[in-house]
This record gives structure tokens, C-alpha cells and sequence, in this order.
């Protein structure tokens, strides 16, 4: 369980942004995971994932935003409107428990719904692309809805300094 | 009658090589006959046929002789539909195609089919083999045929004369000489590596055909057979593409502003269905010509649609959207008209699958937190589900549409997917080995 704990914490650290596209680096195991709140340079992407949280999380077949989402995407917006050198791609996930060509279409709205709500707080749709992995990238394994929860995704990652 | 067929299929095909089939007891095999022996398929479950395999007699290749009957018994088991007799109950040895069995000594064995076969060396290095198919109690030849190959297509011809035994005592056509397409899958759950893998459909031969680098999925034959659709998340841009499975070629398919995916050739390989990621977020259904490199809009609704999937006459389209507010199969012409929904039973529907007949929809069906696999007639009536459990997924036909493979996926961190079969009747559950996990399969049209 302890992956399910670690799973909404920041995983990814600018110098790995370019990786994101390998599948090898697609997850970060827990441990390690960077450091305290402290540690990380205000505008820095260690400052975006740990202090503004970088992904937001779905209801079952749903990519409607929560209540909970749109405060975590405030925050990003604020975060990104005051850092503009960052563009993002903003990838869209689906759990494990839908057909394969249905969730790569789930993800897409996820990250599209994400895309659209940023906009709305004030960022530059030209900083903005989206992917969708469907369920083909899990963060949690484990066979029960905790897991299939966090995998219901959509993540701001940042794409480095413009 | 001396008939020399020559078996023709698009010239990359190293298989194409030389399988020279040669009707030449086509004479003998023509006798009408008041077919004593065959099987009923139209039952659900039934007693399979007893059938006596001994291996092919060889002065030059005993072991492909041995291992060519392997192959066909193999197939005919795992059919249902046959029952190959122990080898070790034989009375009759040493039997030659040249001469008639002693059909008493099948008789008190119960073997009520008898193969007969030889394989031998030519002057040329080709192999000629050489079969009879007995009907022991009519004492009658059902089939006697010839055929000359080279020495490393010996399986293909295994399953050229398996599917020839099908089809005489079932009066269908068989699926034996096929192969199957599937995504093999290697590593941990959360950082999967898939590469597209191609396999005879008995698992046999199988081949790697990308090398793990970038994501793949949901690879799909044309009907030519040497070209396989799929997608794949190459460098970062999720696209369809066209894959070359003898040249190594792809391609990318057409030039989209965003993600395409869940790609399928039309009946004649002209076209492929596919969904487009639209900017709002919605997919909508688009055909693509491979020839003229055009698109045209099938689809235009704020929903999910994909899955597309031809009828065989190329006129209708049967697809997955959740419109409604949850995943339900529709089909339209094949122009975009007239969508109707056709599932109306509890769950979530999708990846809807036309039978090669034409007269069925395979589908995925969720339902109580479990996966299904079904099948529907094409107006929605007639629902049956074939089998259930925590994951099941992806059904794709054999080229006869008696069969259908799909992939089950087991739960938590150490699970993953493999392939498995099942009739049409909801019978025979078999698993297909593969060396890893394995999903997505897609079944190929008949090679011969």
C-alpha cells in the first residue's frame, strides 16, 4: 500500500522531463522521491509538484473536474501565470477497469478537460499540449479502488524553460 | 483430372513460396459420396469425433512426417470438434498412401476418421506430401490430396491439410492456416514494455516485429494480410500507423492535428476506419483512404466514439459510443448515416467486432465490477455471453467465425494479460501460450 500512499506525491524533476517520453521513466518508484517542502527553489519544478501538487484525479468514467481538482489547478495557474517560462503537457490517464481504444479516448478528456480549465484561470493555451496514455501508464498496482483511483489521472508536467 | 494450384497471395509473402498444391486423387475426392461421416457444428456442445492420426510415413523425413501429424492432431483437439485416438491403441502400421487401410482394425479401435500420409524428399529438395482422409466405417476416401513445399513450410502445409479435414467433415471452412497478431507484453506492471509480436494462430513461428522502444497497441490486419495497422506513441505524438510485416516498412497514417487510434482496414484494404481526437476533447470516427490519403467524417457528436469495425461487404460500421451517457454499440452505414444503437442490455459496451460472416458482433461488455465477452446479432437481438470473469477483453474472429480469441488480465501488481480462445458456442476455453504476457489480438484472414 505503501505505493498508493506515495503515488499522489511529485515524481518528476525538470532534468527528467525529457525522459517523460521513455517508457522506462513513464514512473518513478517511491523512494525516490525528492526531499521536504523546504528543499525545493520557489519556480523550480520540485516547487510546482511538491508545494502546488501536479495532478488532479477523476470519478469512475468521468472527466469532470472535482471540487477538489479546481482547487489544485487554481493553484497551478497561479503557479503557472507567475513562472511563464515553463511550457506543459498535460497528460490525461485512465484506470485499468475499461477497454483499451475507450480509455485512451477517457484520458484525452481528462487532459482536455484539465487543458480548458487552465485556460479559463488565465494560461496561454500556447503553452499548452495534452496526451492521453488511456490505461497504459499506472501509477498503482494494486487490485483494489484505491489503486485504480489514483490512477485516474491527469498530470501537469512541465516541459522546461522556454 | 491433374490440377496444379498454384497458392497465390501477395509477393512479399515468403510463405507464398512454393506451396504447390496439387489435386491429384482430385478425381477420387470428387465422389459425392452420401457422407456417412460428419459432424454437426450447429449444436452447442458435442461428442467430438474420434479421428486416428498415425505419423506421416517417410524413407527421407520421418520427423516432419511425425511432427506434421502433431501439428494437425494438435489443431483438430483443440478444435472440439475431434478427438485424435491414442497412437498407442493402433493395430494397423506401416500403412501406405498407396494402398487402402484394413478399415476392421480402425473399426475396433472406435477411430471412425483415419489420416493417412506420407512426405518424401524430391530430386529438387521439395517436399511432396501426400494425404487421405478415411471415412473407417463407410469405407470410403473423403479426401486425397498433394501437395509440394519446401522443406521449412512444412507447418503451413500441417495446417493447409488440417483445414481441409475441417472442412469435409464439417462442411465449414476451417481457420488452421492463420496467424494472429498480439501485443507481447514484458516488465512491471507500471512500466509495461510492448512490442508487436506476429505467431501462427498455434503459437508456433512467432516473431517480434517492433522492438519495445515506443508504446504499440491494438495492431490490426488488412485483408491482404502482409500490412498490419496499429498505434503506437512514437515520439511522443500517439498516431495510427501501417506496418509492412514482411519489409519492416511503416508508415504513418495520414497527417492529424492530434491522437488517432483504434484503426481497422475496410473489407477490400482500401481504407482504414479510425478515431480522431477532436481539439474539445471528444473523439469522433473517421475513414481514411490509403489511396487517395483523404479523410472523411463519419461521426459528429460531443462523445466518445471508436472502436469502428466493419461489416464484410464493406456497407455498415459498427462503433462504440457513450452518446447515451455510457458505452453502447451503434452501427451506421458505412458513410455515416443513420446511426443506431443496437445494445440496450444492462453494463457498458465496447469494442465491437463483426463477425467474417457477417451475421454477429463480438463486444466487451462491463458489468457488476466484471469484464465479458459476447456476442449479439447485428440488429442487437440475441445477446449471449460466452465468458465472464475480473477481466476480459478485445475479442477478435477466426477467419471461419466459430472462434473467437480475446485476452484476459489478471488483478494487482503481478497480473497481467494472455490470450485465450473460445467457440462461438461458449465451449472449448483454451489458453493460447505465448512466451510473455500477451493482449490486443487480432486473428489474420485465411492464408491459402
Amino acid at each position: 500500500m505503501a505505493r498508493a500512499q506515495f503515488s499522489v506525491l511529485p515524481r518528476l524533476a525538470v532534468a527528467v522531463f525529457a525522459a517523460l517520453f521513455v517508457a522506462a521513466c513513464a514512473s518513478t518508484t517511491p523512494d525516490q522521491l525528492p526531499v521536504t517542502q523546504g528543499a525545493a527553489p520557489p519556480g523550480s519544478a520540485q516547487d510546482f509538484t511538491v508545494n502546488v501538487g501536479d495532478r488532479v484525479f477523476f470519478e469512475t468514467d468521468s472527466s469532470n473536474l472535482t471540487a477538489e481538482g479546481q482547487l489544485t489547478l487554481d493553484r497551478q495557474a497561479a503557479w503557472l501565470n507567475q513562472y511563464p517560462q515553463y511550457s506543459i503537457q498535460l497528460e490525461g490517464h485512465a484506470d485499468e477497469r475499461g477497454t483499451r481504444e475507450y480509455n485512451l479516448a477517457l484520458g484525452a478528456r481528462r487532459s482536455a478537460a484539465t487543458r480548458d480549465y487552465l485556460v479559463s484561470r488565465g494560461i496561454n493555451p500556447q503553452r499548452l499540449s495534452t496526451i492521453s496514455y488511456g490505461k497504459e501508464r499506472p501509477v498503482a498496482t494494486c487490485n483494489d479502488i484505491t489503486c485504480w483511483s489514483q490512477n485516474r489521472r491527469a498530470v501537469t508536467v512541465l516541459l522546461g524553460g522556454s | 483430372m491433374m490440377t496444379d494450384l498454384l497458392i497465390r497471395r501477395p509477393s512479399a509473402l515468403p510463405l507464398a513460396m512454393a506451396v504447390i498444391l496439387g489435386l491429384v486423387f482430385a478425381a477420387l475426392a470428387a465422389k459425392p459420396a452420401h457422407a456417412v461421416l460428419e459432424i454437426d457444428i450447429t449444436q452447442g456442445s458435442l461428442e467430438p469425433l474420434p479421428i486416428a492420426l498415425p505419423a506421416f510415413g517417410s524413407a527421407t523425413d520421418a520427423q516432419v512426417g511425425a511432427e506434421m501429424v502433431q501439428v494437425i492432431s494438435n489443431n483438430l483437439q483443440r478444435s472440439g470438434l475431434f478427438r485424435p485416438v491414442d497412437p498407442a491403441s493402433f493395430i494397423q502400421q506401416g500403412l501406405s498412401v498407396d494402398a487402402g487401410p484394413n478399415f476392421a482394425e480402425w473399426r475396433v479401435i472406435n477411430a471412425q476418421a483415419l489420416v493417412v500420409g506420407a512426405v518424401e524428399r524430391q530430386g529438387d529438395g521439395r517436399l511432396r506430401v501426400d494425404f487421405r482422409l478415411w471415412d473407417v466405417f463407410g469405407a470410403e476416401q473423403m479426401i486425397g490430396q498433394q501437395y509440394f513445399t519446401t522443406p521449412e513450410n512444412w507447418r503451413r502445409v500441417a495446417h493447409i491439410i488440417s483445414d481441409a479435414i475441417y472442412q469435409r467433415l464439417t462442411g465449414e471452412s476451417g481457420y488452421f492456416d492463420s496467424r494472429v497478431v498480439f501485443v507481447d507484453e514484458t516488465g512491471p506492471k507500471d512500466n509495461r514494455v510492448k512490442r508487436l509480436a506476429i505467431m501462427d494462430q498455434d503459437g508456433a513461428n512467432l516473431r517480434y516485429l517492433t522492438s519495445g522502444a515506443d508504446l504499440v497497441l491494438t495492431p490490426r490486419f488488412s485483408p491482404g494480410r502482409q500490412e498490419i495497422t496499429y498505434m503506437s506513441f512514437e515520439g511522443g505524438q500517439p498516431r495510427v500507423y501501417l506496418l509492412n510485416i514482411e519489409t519492416g516498412q511503416r508508415r504513418i497514417v495520414g497527417n492529424f492535428p492530434g491522437m488517432t487510434f483504434a484503426p481497422r482496414f475496410s473489407p477490400e484494404g482500401g481504407h482504414l476506419v479510425m478515431s480522431l481526437l477532436q481539439n474539445d476533447g471528444y473523439s469522433d470516427i473517421y475513414r481514411f483512404d490509403l489511396g487517395a490519403q483523404t479523410t472523411t467524417r463519419l461521426t459528429n457528436s460531443p462523445s466518445i466514439d471508436t472502436s469502428p469495425s466493419y461489416s464484410p461487404d464493406g456497407s455498415r460500421i459498427a462503433f462504440s459510443s457513450d452518446r447515451s451517457g455510457s458505452g453502447q454499440i451503434y452501427v451506421m452505414g458505412a458513410d455515416g448515416g443513420n446511426p443506431q444503437r443496437i445494445s440496450f442490455g444492462s453494463g457498458v459496451y465496447s469494442t465491437p467486432v463483426w463477425s467474417p460472416r457477417g451475421d454477429l458482433i463480438a463486444f466487451t461488455k462491463q458489468q457488476g465490477g466484471r469484464f465479458l465477452i459476447g456476442v449479439m446479432n447485428v440488429d442487437g437481438s440475441g445477446e449471449r455471453i460466452l465468458t465472464e470473469g475480473f477481466h476480459n477483453e478485445g475479442p477478435t474472429w477466426a477467419p471461419n467465425g466459430r472462434v473467437l480469441m480475446f485476452f484476459r488480465d489478471t488483478p494487482g501488481a503481478s497480473g497481467g494479460p494472455q490470450l485465450w480462445t473460445i467457440d462461438l458456442t461458449g465451449f472449448n476455453e483454451l489458453r493460447v501460450g505465448t512466451p510473455s504476457f500477451g493482449s490486443d489480438p487480432a486473428w489474420s484472414p485465411l492464408l491459402n
